[in-house]
């Protein structure tokens, strides 16, 4: 039964994917990688990763579907005069044919797999219980790689210094997005009142069962994000202007103080973003609830995209 | 009967072959960035197999690639807002997307011997 369910998701994932790539429309390709997200979500936890799952859900699916839909919206004009440079039949046989070997190196690759796999799991279990934190994933994102995690948050923090930065110069400093505009009776404005409560309470749970089950941060910003979203697509909330001071201190505080903790492990724990014996925990616990505003905004203000008027 | 590992370990691998098909013929830069994030997937999907291989100590998965992979979505998706921002702001400054070199005719293409 579990078997035929995985054959199911497998061959279900590998025709939609197949669908984002010949489908003739931009629009419906994109539709298909927002649902081929969405079923990836079930292989995740197939494959027993239900953090992983909860990410790609909310960023892999979610966020990055909602970007490529309005950049195709936006991109339509262009759609014909770029069709016409489809290539030839030679191309597309070497493409084939490339496309062939990588798929074939890498099924070679997963059936030479060594057994038994490697794995760190009994090293993170003879170690979690110094972290206090009962989820595995959480003790390593936090942890023993914390590293990753800080570079992480400022890679998002640096991509959206990206995006503003393709802002026109006169621009500079405005706010990202148009102005939204939407009927205040319809449903769009109604469920931009009614879902955000529910949605931030939600964001807020998916971060706080996140020390010790599938959850986190990264997953309840995103949460967090889509519910201002909402509220800025109905034309309830602007997007602020890039250049308010309040904003661009949310965006740094939840960096500044991971790299804050960091270098006092230094001073205290003999490392660069070492803890001190005991109190793991609640440093851990700082360094999230410092981190999820400023991902939320990040995030949601990645989506808004470059500033596109001047701030008034 | 194949396990589950192993079975979304080859579909991972037919995930990323799809995609770098797409990504080499699509001539559109919004199916490329399309194209390249069905790449990612694969990729991760294909950690992720290798993953819930390593499961052990009453976990589903090893949780240190897991925890990995969560960085790269992150990452992945970042990666892909800055790329889809750049596409837009060369559709405002040149009102088109196209990627080929100087759009010559293709007969001309044609004409040009190889080796060169």
């Amino acid at each position: 039964m579990i078997a035929a369910l995985n054959w199911g998701i497998a061959l279900l994932v590998l025709g939609l994917a197949i669908w984002t790539i010949v489908a003739r429309d931009t629009f419906a390709a994109i539709v298909g990688f927002v649902a081929y997200g969405l079923l990836l979500t079930l292989a995740w936890v197939a494959l027993r990763g239900v953090d992983v799952a909860l990410t790609e859900a909310a960023i892999g699916g979610g966020l990055t579907g909602v970007l490529l839909i309005r950049a195709a919206a936006k991109l339509r004009r262009t759609e014909a005069a770029s069709n016409a440079e489809h290539p030839g039949v030679p191309t597309r046989v070497a493409a084939a044919l490339v496309a062939a070997c990588v798929t074939a190196a890498l099924a070679v690759a997963v059936l030479a797999l060594p057994d038994p796999a490697p794995t760190l799991a009994p090293e993170t279990a003879a170690n979690i219980a110094a972290t206090g934190v009962g989820n595995p994933i959480t003790a390593v994102l936090l942890a023993f790689r914390a590293m990753d995690t800080l570079l992480e948050a400022i890679v998002v923090l640096f991509a959206l210094i990206g995006v503003w930065s393709l802002a026109p110069d006169r621009l500079w400093g405005g706010h990202p997005g148009p102005r939204h505009q939407a009927d205040p009776n319809g449903v769009l404005a109604f469920l931009a009142r009614l879902l955000p409560p529910i949605g931030i309470i939600v964001g807020v749970y998916i971060f706080w069962i996140g020390a010790d089950l599938p959850g986190g941060k990264f997953q309840g910003a995103t949460i967090l994000a889509a519910m201002w979203l909402l509220a800025m697509m109905a034309g309830l909330a602007d997007t602020p202007p890039v250049s308010r001071t309040w904003l661009r201190l949310a965006l740094i505080a939840g960096p500044v103080v991971f790299i804050a903790i960091g270098a006092a492990g230094v001073a205290f724990a003999g490392a660069f973003l070492g803890y001190p014996d005991g109190l793991a925990k609640p440093l851990i616990k700082v360094i999230e609830w410092a981190l999820l505003p400023s991902l939320a905004v990040m995030l949601a203000l990645i989506m808004a995209g470059a500033p596109e008027r001047t701030a008034r | 009967m194949t396990d589950a590992p192993t079975l979304y370990g080859l579909c991972a691998a037919a995930l990323v072959g799809v995609g770098v098909y797409g990504f080499i013929v699509n001539p559109q830069p919004l199916r490329k960035i399309l194209a390249f994030n069905v790449v990612g997937s694969g990729v991760f999907v294909l950690f992720g197999a290798i993953a819930h291989r390593g499961a052990g100590s009453g976990w589903g998965g090893d949780p240190v690639p897991q925890a990995l992979l969560i960085t790269g979505i992150v990452v992945a998706f970042s990666a892909t807002a800055l790329a889809v921002t750049l596409l837009l702001r060369l559709a405002d400054e040149a009102d088109s997307v196209s990627l080929a070199s100087d759009t010559p005719a293709p007969a001309e293409t044609d004409a040009i011997p190889h080796g060169r």
